[in-house]
């Protein structure tokens, strides 16, 4: 009996070993792409920074993380994905965040997307909004083509006549 | 004998290319006006400077080839085939000066890309890309879509002869009205119709979605155009997985369909003549070939297994299919999932489905639904021949608009066309084997590329051989403009040379 319970007590050691691995890896956008199979309803680590709209359908959201490989889509509790302060866009950096959840290959959820079904979130980073500022070089050499064009039309009014 | 070009040939072509220039330059204003709506400085300079090298190039070319000269076809033909490679050029720049595109070819690439309305894409870190940019993008596939010819035909040319010339050049040989410039306005009509329709269904369902509004509305009218054009581009690296959205997915099939039906048949329906839907040869062609390939691709994704569920297989496997069919290019999977998930049954059914296209006179490329129902009449009139008896008289008809008696030569052009798609096709995908990537995935990419659809399985992409970029580039080109205005380009080259 004692032998029984031990061997289903190191079994469920390595178990919980084998899933904290996948967990604490973090997994980058690319492995979980190429090899979906194998990550196939694991629970993964996936971490990135949060791009374009908070997508909410009522008590769930969807959210995009993007780790600079490619972009996932994340199924999040709506009260979770409250706590996203910035997206990233052209005008902002989005806050970077590290999600565990249950990967899918083909979510039969959702029509066979490729998706995590986010447990917790971890805030990585802040996001923060990017002030754009004015490029002079492209000044200049607006300035400069605006010269030569005009000197152009002037020349050709000269022709013409 | 051959006869070497004159400087007069030179003087006309160089003459309505600046014309087309300068309507390419006026087109910029729109992702200006968008940069001063997002108040996004820098992308409205980006603009500007091409707007300025744009019209500094027109105005020099225009004045010095001066001429009051109408065009030849060799000349119509020329105009058109360097239009767009000049188009590709000053298109790429605003591109190149955000500082998303790794090099300029890359920029080109992308230009070419969306003019052609193909949607392959060499872009970094679209997801933060302003929306000045993100707008040129979808707007050069709008601009190509109907024709770069057809723009300067229906805003900046007052009626000519040498006008049919050069439409018929960007691949459109069919007239929709009398007069060739109605016709492009027409073209311009269903278009801008179809836009603010579009625009709206997807505005409204972004917003649904969860979307803010603005953003859904911009996304709407940048995923119409990219829908209708057939091609591809998207404002999110995702491309339509990027919305998650089954209702997003629906319209955007109808749109994509919408897209590759001739404009012809537009024209007949809103002038209440349905029943051309159901007679036209192209619909009933397009509808056989949408069901057998989809056929091929749902026994292939079934000996997967990966989708079980139907709601999957349309989302996933239907909506490959019909993104390939139409030349669109949107994808709701990863490029890698095709070779990592899809079984190459699945895959060749996509490839058979890319390589056939829409209908003639859209904004589709590849072979075309005439052309296959054309050779699909062709031969069957062939095998009642041979089971009919000798001295019968076989005539085959087909409908297209009207009754038409299937000739030889009609026959003839649909085959010389359709072969040299397929030659097209194979030699991008020996190009793409030469650098190392396996027959398929290379064939699968060459067919996107030169069928003008923008699918890819992943071998697109900045790291890819420049080689590679360039032969994808001329796919694109040469295949949108259906190889005539491009061979005799390569005619008046060769003639230059060696002409007397």
């Amino acid at each position: 009996m004692k032998k029984i319970l031990r061997l289903i007590l190191i079994t469920l050691f390595l178990g919980l070993n084998f899933l904290a691995v996948v967990c604490a890896q973090g997994l980058s956008s690319s492995e979980l792409i190429n090899n979906a199979k194998q990550y196939d309803g694991k629970l993964v680590t996936y971490s990135g920074e949060v791009v374009g709209d908070v997508m909410s359908r009522g008590e769930f959201s969807w959210v995009n993380i993007n780790d600079g490989e490619n972009a996932l889509g994340i199924w999040i509790n709506s009260g979770l994905a409250k706590e996203i302060n910035f997206t990233g866009s052209y005008k902002s950096r989005g806050d970077n965040l590290e999600f565990v959840g249950v990967f899918h290959r083909a979510c039969s959820e959702h029509g066979g997307d490729l998706d995590i079904h986010a447990q917790s979130l971890r805030q990585v980073s802040n996001g923060r909004a990017v002030k754009e500022k004015l490029n002079f070089d492209k000044v200049s050499l607006s300035l400069i083509l605006l010269g030569i064009l005009f000197l152009t039309w002037i020349l050709t009014l000269f022709k013409h006549k | 004998m051959i006869l070497k070009p004159r400087l007069e040939d030179l003087k006309i072509i160089g003459f309505y290319l600046g014309k087309i220039i300068l309507g390419l330059a006026l087109m910029m204003v729109i992702p200006i006006l968008v940069a001063w709506c997002f108040k996004e400085i820098n992308p409205a300079l980006d603009f500007i400077v091409g707007i300025e090298i744009s019209a500094l190039l027109g105005l020099i070319l225009i004045k010095i080839c001066q001429t009051d000269k109408d065009l030849n076809w060799m000349q119509g033909m020329i105009v058109v085939s360097l239009s767009w490679v000049v188009a590709m050029i000053l298109g790429a720049i605003p591109l190149y000066l955000s500082g998303h595109w790794k090099s300029f070819l890359d920029a080109c690439f992308d230009a070419m890309s969306g003019f052609a309305t193909t949607g392959l894409s060499l872009v970094q870190d679209l997801d933060h890309l302003s929306y000045a940019h993100n707008f040129w993008r979808h707007l050069i596939m709008f601009l190509g879509g109907q024709g770069i010819v057809v723009i300067a035909l229906s805003f900046f040319v007052r009626g000519f002869s040498g006008a049919f010339k050069m439409y018929v050049g960007e691949a459109r040989d069919e007239k929709i009205m009398p007069n060739v410039i109605n016709t492009s306005r027409f073209i311009w009509l269903v278009s801008i119709v179809y836009l603010i329709l579009g625009t709206l269904a997807l505005g409204v369902t972004g917003i649904l979605n969860g979307m803010k509004p603005v953003n859904s509305f911009f996304h709407g009218a940048c995923i119409f155009m990219a829908a209708f054009d057939t091609g591809g581009f998207s404002p999110q690296s995702q491309n339509i997985l990027y919305y998650h959205s089954f209702a997003y997915e629906v319209i955007t099939i109808i749109i994509m369909v919408l897209g590759a039906i001739n404009f012809k048949l537009h024209y007949h329906l809103w002038m209440g003549n349905r029943k051309e839907l159901i007679k036209n040869i192209e619909t009933q062609t397009l509808f056989v070939t949408i069901i057998a390939t989809f056929s091929v691709v749902a026994v292939g994704l079934a000996q997967t297994g990966i989708y079980p569920a139907t709601v999957a297989l349309f989302r996933k496997g239907f909506y490959q299919l019909i993104s390939g069919h139409t030349g669109t290019g949107f994808q709701t999977i990863y490029a890698a999932q095709f070779f990592t998930d899809w079984n190459p049954l699945a895959i060749s059914g996509v490839i058979l489905a890319m390589a056939l296209g829409g209908a003639v006179c859209s904004t589709t490329g590849a072979i075309k639904m005439l052309r296959i129902g054309i050779i699909l009449k062709a031969f069957k009139e062939d095998l009642k021949r041979i089971i009919m008896p000798e001295r019968a008289i076989v005539v085959e008809k087909f409908h297209h608009i009207r009754e038409v008696f299937l000739e030889d030569k009609i026959v003839r052009s649909a085959l010389i066309i359709t072969l040299a798609y397929m030659i097209l096709y194979g030699l991008g995908a020996l190009v793409g084997m030469f650098y190392g990537y396996p027959f398929l995935e290379s064939l699968f990419e060459s067919t996107s590329a030169a069928a003008n659809v923008g699918l890819s399985c992943g071998i697109t992409k900045i790291t890819m051989p420049a080689m590679l970029k360039v032969t994808y580039i001329l796919q694109m080109w040469a295949g949108r403009l259906e190889f005539m205005s491009v061979f005799t380009i390569l005619g008046f080259l060769f003639a230059s040379i060696k002409g007397k």
